[in-house]
């Protein structure tokens, strides 16, 4: 399988007439339109949410996480096929399909596997110790003396074997999850663990693949929004005959405020959204992007959060003989997709289908249903592959743009944003602001740590839907952000420890998360502040932390970490230069929301003196995410995340004025390009009896500070506004 | 009014009727002709999703006018391989498992073609110099770097 689409018709040729519980057989003619949703189950508790055997023995996963191009679903597929002792390419995954898998949650902050997977896995395991009692009794004995080999069971005594296919073609069965279903002992595995090629690749690079902005529907049409000037600046009029000269238009589609255009080419649809005149009143209130940080800092508290609290931090700085106190921001960033954002959607009998790259179909199920003031029944959202999105960017806003304007015009719309729609309307990564301060005692010990996060409200639910808001359908306008009050704490053991997050009652621009939202930029305050004590007192950052972490994962780590390194203890400062180029090196470290994965970075930078430009050589990461299921995909998100974060912390800076995001291209949003990116050379700790945590965003959250120590080392100044503008390292050189 | 606009795609001779022969020939390509190797990502040139062969060289769909490509020869990334074998590109770019989301990779693939047809053997510097227009926000610049040579290897 390289990418499947599946629509009612084809799930049913997927899957086969038998499966593990649930029996098509003779519905499949007289079905009526919904008989198969209605007849898959997808509760959380069932075998067959999960999982589906056919006669010819092909295994079917039904997973509610998706694939955003991470590789998840080849690893998914890896983990039931290991489990269930079928070859790898019997299995096929169907992923966040409303109507077919199971509401596992959101695809986000490196959960697949941990979550999803291991859920995926009990069921498999589920299934296969079913089969195997199955297979006892049609070959006789007990089940300890059968084999199992791709699928098929054989007697070890007799020598008699038959199939799953067989086995479920004369039986079907109804198993519930079982939490103690015995699982593969580790140190059997022949497929977790395997760096099995991604099942998507080939398709991609032949062109064969189908994205969303791809698919196509018959009868489709082609949508555009058109946006307000001005971010909440109000429709006055549209004049739909300022569209006269474009063949092929068939709606200008206006609801409160919200503007879109449809035509019977995409071409049309562009140019109409460009040349269509509308009228809107002006608005102007976004904070002064030069005053961001007093305007936050200014920003009404919702509530205090405390997210570490041993001994008493505040009295103890009050006594220490010697105080460090350093503020720290992070600026507001956008995901950057090179695709932007795009859906299909369709109403028909009274029923929305919308084919989405959402990373949370069901959540973007409930979203429709308020919207539309519709049963949840009645829509279903079925995943699509889009670009890479790295958090909630505008995946969903384009699936409810063209879900209002295909009820508007009655037939399927597909809408894909222009590039200024995405840079300029997807939710953005909000500015963070840090505040950090310590205490030593006259022997340097660090006696007390203090950290004051001041970050908006929000969790990791549903981000409301521009379409929505703006033509003034019901919607929920609770800000979200994912959980960025993550890793405010920290992993060392200093007698008095205090951090908390005030979390804002708002935030310029629509929020939502980015790629290690909050652990990343918290880790970047924690880990440069750490480096700042090291460079006040000496200390050499890498024994520094060794030992004040009381954590074997954590410390054998940090060695992996010297060794890979080839980590000197030196003095931390200026390690001389070449001509203009200083050169530095960095080191950070992070438990990953100190409880999941953890990451060591060195990070070799060259500065140059002249133009105040850093480049990030060469970075060195060890990683332990426990189980590895599939080490290329980790290596894979492991280099991916750390370019990528290179990027966002030398570069990328959202820019907007009182009206809106002035941002709106990749001139304006640079990102890293070839000639700056920097070799990743990554070792990757296996934990194969440990369980599986995630990969994707851990290695980002060690980035930034990594950046910023070899900064110092090299230069002697500490930059603590990210980006960091040559502009600034420039001004700051001069003054050293 | 309806005109028809002639071009050789992938070795064979096409043609698009248009309203407008000032429409990008990304969109006759995606639409009209249902190819889905040259991805819309900026309509800027900016990118270089878009990225197909004009007459061997390497130019961005998105804002060459159909019109420009009358009477020539494009190549997409469906008309790379020759018959059933992948092109050595295409090949090395699974081996290396070179791409995350894969939306980019259209534009790596043929701009490194295209570097490939000048220069049989371009090192790590030339590569990043040749797609430097090239944007991945996946972060997988290594891998591809990586692909391009073992394709280079492969060819020469």
């Amino acid at each position: 399988m390289t990418n499947c689409v599946i629509d009612r018709r084809n799930f049913l040729k997927v899957s086969g007439v038998l499966v593990v519980a649930f029996s098509l057989e003779g519905i499949l003619d007289a079905m009526p339109a919904r008989a198969a949703v209605v007849a898959k189950p997808v509760s959380l508790t069932d075998v067959e949410s999960f999982i589906a055997i056919d006669r010819d023995g092909k295994v079917t996963v039904y997973c509610g996480h998706v694939d955003l191009g991470t590789g998840v679903q080849t690893a998914i597929a890896q983990i039931a096929a290991e489990e269930l002792d079928v070859a790898f390419e019997r299995v096929t995954v169907i992923q966040g399909d409303t109507a077919l898998t199971p509401d596992q949650g959101i695809t986000s902050g490196s959960f697949s596997i941990q979550g999803a997977g291991m859920q995926i896995r009990q069921a498999a395991a589920t299934a296969r110790q079913a089969l195997l009692l199955m297979a006892a009794q049609r070959l006789g004995g007990p089940i300890e003396g059968l084999a199992v080999a791709d699928g098929v069971v054989r007697s070890k005594s007799s020598g008699k074997q038959v199939g799953y296919g067989e086995l479920v073609a004369v039986q079907t069965l109804s198993l519930t999850v079982d939490k103690n279903a015995r699982l593969k002992a580790p140190g059997d595995y022949t497929i977790v663990g395997k760096p099995i090629a991604r099942i998507d690749i080939p398709a991609k690079v032949t062109g064969q693949f189908t994205y969303v902005q791809d698919f196509v529907v018959p009868g489709m049409l082609y949508g555009r929004p058109v946006r307000p000037p001005a971010m909440e600046a109000k429709l006055v009029s549209v004049d739909a005959s300022s569209l006269r000269g474009i063949p092929g238009i068939v709606k200008v589609v206006r609801e409160g405020d919200f503007c879109g255009v449809v035509a019977e080419t995409e071409w049309a649809a562009i140019k109409a959204a460009r040349q269509l005149k509308v009228t809107w009143t002006s608005w102007a209130g976004l904070p002064t992007q030069s005053e961001l940080w007093s305007y936050v800092r200014a920003t009404e508290v919702a509530k205090d959060e405390i997210t570490s609290n041993a001994g008493n931090a505040a009295g103890a700085i009050e006594k220490a003989s010697r105080r460090l106190k350093a503020t720290y921001d992070f600026a507001l960033q956008t995901h950057g997709s090179i695709g932007p954002s795009a859906a299909v959607a369709e109403f028909k009998d009274g029923k929305l289908t919308c084919w989405t790259a959402s990373q949370a179909t069901h959540a973007l199920r409930k979203q429709f249903a308020q919207m539309f003031s519709m049963a949840e029944d009645d829509v279903r959202c079925i995943y699509v592959e889009g670009a890479g999105c790295y958090g909630r960017n505008g995946h969903e806003d384009a699936a409810a743009d063209a879900a209002l304007m295909a009820r508007a015009v009655g037939r399927p719309v597909r809408v894909q944003w222009m590039r200024w729609d995405e840079h300029g309307w997807d939710p953005k990564g909000p500015p963070t602001l840090i505040d950090l301060e310590a205490g030593l005692d006259v022997r340097d010990n660090v006696v007390a740590w203090k950290g004051d996060f001041y970050i908006p409200v929000g969790g990791p639910a549903a981000v409301w839907l521009l379409a929505a808001q703006l033509a003034g359908r019901p919607h929920r306008e609770d800000l979200e952000t994912g959980s960025i009050f993550q890793n405010s704490a920290i992993p060392y053991g200093f007698p008095n420890r205090y951090t908390i997050c005030h979390r804002l009652a708002s935030t310029p621009l629509r929020p939502s998360w980015i790629r290690s939202p909050g652990r990343m930029q918290n880790t970047f305050a924690n880990e440069s502040f750490l480096d700042e004590i090291t460079a006040a007192i000496g200390a050499d950052p890498l024994e520094f932390r060794l030992k004040h972490i009381d954590d074997p994962r954590g410390t054998d780590l940090l060695r992996r970490l010297e060794q890979l390194a080839r980590w000197e203890p030196h003095k931390i400062g200026n390690r001389g230069y070449g001509g203009d180029v200083l050169r530095g090196r960095g080191l950070s470290y992070v438990h990953y929301e100190l409880s999941r994965t953890y990451v060591g970075i060195v990070v070799d930078v060259e500065v140059n003196r002249k133009s105040g430009k850093t480049r990030v050589i060469r970075a060195s990461v060890v990683h332990d995410c426990g189980q590895i299921i599939n080490p290329d995909g980790v290596r894979n998100q492991i280099e991916g995340g750390v370019i990528q974060t290179v990027s966002r912390t030398l570069i990328e800076e959202l820019k907007f004025d009182r009206s809106h995001v002035t941002s709106l291209d990749w001139a304006s949003y640079p990102i890293l390009t070839f000639p700056d990116v920097p070799d990743v050379v990554v070792d990757l700790i296996d934990r194969p009896k440990e369980v599986p945590w995630g990969a994707g965003e851990p290695a980002c959250a060690v980035v930034p500070s990594a950046i910023g120590n070899a900064i110092f080392d090299a230069t002697g100044v500490r930059l603590r506004s990210v980006p960091f503008k040559p502009g600034n390292l420039k001004a700051a050189l001069a003054r050293v | 009014m309806a005109q028809g606009i002639s071009f050789n795609l992938n070795g064979r001779p096409v043609t698009v009727q248009v309203d407008d022969p000032g429409m990008p020939l990304l969109y006759a390509l995606r639409n009209d002709l249902g190819l889905h190797g040259p991805r819309f990502g900026c309509g800027l040139s900016q990118c270089g999703a878009c990225t197909v062969h004009l007459d061997g060289k390497a130019v961005r769909s998105c804002v060459t006018p159909l019109a420009t490509a009358a009477h020539r020869h494009v190549v997409t990334l469906e008309g790379l391989a020759k018959k059933e074998d992948l092109h050595p590109l295409q090949q090395a770019f699974i081996d290396e498992q070179a791409m995350q989301c894969g939306y980019c990779m259209n534009g790596m693939i043929m701009q490194a073609a295209a570097l490939l047809q000048v220069n049989k053997d371009p090192n790590d510097d030339e590569i990043k110099s040749a797609l430097a227009g090239n944007l991945c926000r996946c972060g997988s610049h290594m891998r591809v770097i990586r692909a391009i040579r073992r394709a280079a290897g492969a060819t020469s």
